[in-house]
């Protein structure tokens, strides 16, 4: 299914969880905060949100900034 | 010596309180625009910022995954992190960054609000920054506030329970310095909550005149990490800061047009 991640058209597995596409991004335990569809995704739900095709989906980090 | 003069001379005795919880140093540094994550270590902790700010943005998806990360170098175990909603441009996009904020720093509430108005001047849009400020308040966020050096949008974003109000000296990254510093003398004279100048500082003196004003504290990013030296003038700025602090509790004599002598005139003896 598709999803657009970070801006961009992305395929993913049918019913991939968050914690799967964390995984197939190489992404695991790295600092991370999550939005889809403009709504926060708690990491505690990581693994039991699943995403369905068309979420706009946000990942983002810390950056240095002023 | 006094006791308000040792009080003052010991920053134990003097802190910077900030949502009930005291620091000692009222320098307040970005941790961006440097040559690397090391170089905004070493500046950091050469400036004795205990309050340091950072961004949100996307996370680097298939680019170099082991790219160290700002919270690893530099981590939320030594300093307070204060994100910003830099790049923000309405009142929705930074309260999207401060949720996504809390989330990244496990529930972390204090956050630094800006919302821009232009891309030329970066002034802050003051009416967006209300209307962010009023939701985000109500989400728990403790907020403190870049704004205009407008007396009376401080005291509002006090008065709506923002915990520090910051006005600009100049515009961001313009190292113009205090341009108006009557305004900032009558914000912190207004003020119930700490007045913060953000932005605008170029060089140590526009952080000690700040700081003579009577600010509580300054946050700076570009005057350090732009400089030829950033470490060098992170030392510069501490000095700045305590310096300025120092001579707005000496009280300073008043200015006048014509010369006073400083040697007596009694016993001349021509």
């Amino acid at each position: 299914m598709n999803i657009t991640l970070n801006g961009k058209s992305r395929d993913i597995p049918d019913n991939a969880t968050v914690e799967q596409l964390i995984d197939i991004l190489d992404l695991t335990n790295k600092r991370l905060a999550m939005e889809i569809n403009e709504e926060i995704v708690p990491r505690s739900t990581f693994s039991n949100h699943i995403i369905h095709s068309g979420d706009t989906i946000e990942i983002v980090g810390a950056i240095g900034g002023g | 010596m006094n006791t308000r003069t040792q009080d003052v001379l010991n920053s134990d005795n003097d802190a910077l309180t900030i949502d009930g919880i005291d620091y000692q140093s009222r320098l307040l540094v970005g941790t961006g625009k440097y040559a690397d994550l090391h170089q905004a270590k070493q500046a950091i902790d050469m400036s004795g910022a205990e309050i340091i700010t950072m961004a949100v943005r996307r996370t680097n998806i298939g680019q170099n995954p082991d790219e160290p990360n700002l919270l690893d170098i530099i981590s939320p175990d030594d300093y307070t992190y204060l994100p910003n909603t830099a790049g923000c441009y309405s009142a929705d996009e930074a309260i999207r960054t401060c949720r996504l904020a809390r989330e990244l720093l496990d529930g972390h509430t204090l956050v630094k609000l800006e919302v821009l108005g232009d891309e030329k001047t970066l002034f802050p849009d003051v009416a967006e920054t209300f209307k962010a400020a009023e939701v985000l308040i109500k989400e728990g966020f403790r907020i403190m506030v870049y704004t205009n050096d407008d007396p009376i949008a401080a005291k509002r974003l006090e008065e709506m329970g923002c915990v520090a109000v910051m006005p600009l000296a100049a515009p961001i990254g313009s190292g113009l310095g205090i341009r108006n510093p009557l305004n900032i003398a009558t914000i912190v004279e207004n003020a119930n909550v700490p007045i913060l100048v953000d932005a605008g500082v170029g060089t140590a003196s526009d952080a000690a005149i700040a700081m003579e004003l009577g600010c509580d504290g300054i946050l700076m990013q570009t005057a350090i990490a732009g400089a030829k030296d950033p470490v060098l003038m992170a030392s510069a700025m501490k000095k700045a800061v305590e310096a300025g602090r120092e001579a707005y509790h000496a009280g300073r004599i008043p200015k006048k047009r014509y010369a006073t002598a400083s040697s007596p005139v009694d016993g001349l003896f021509f």
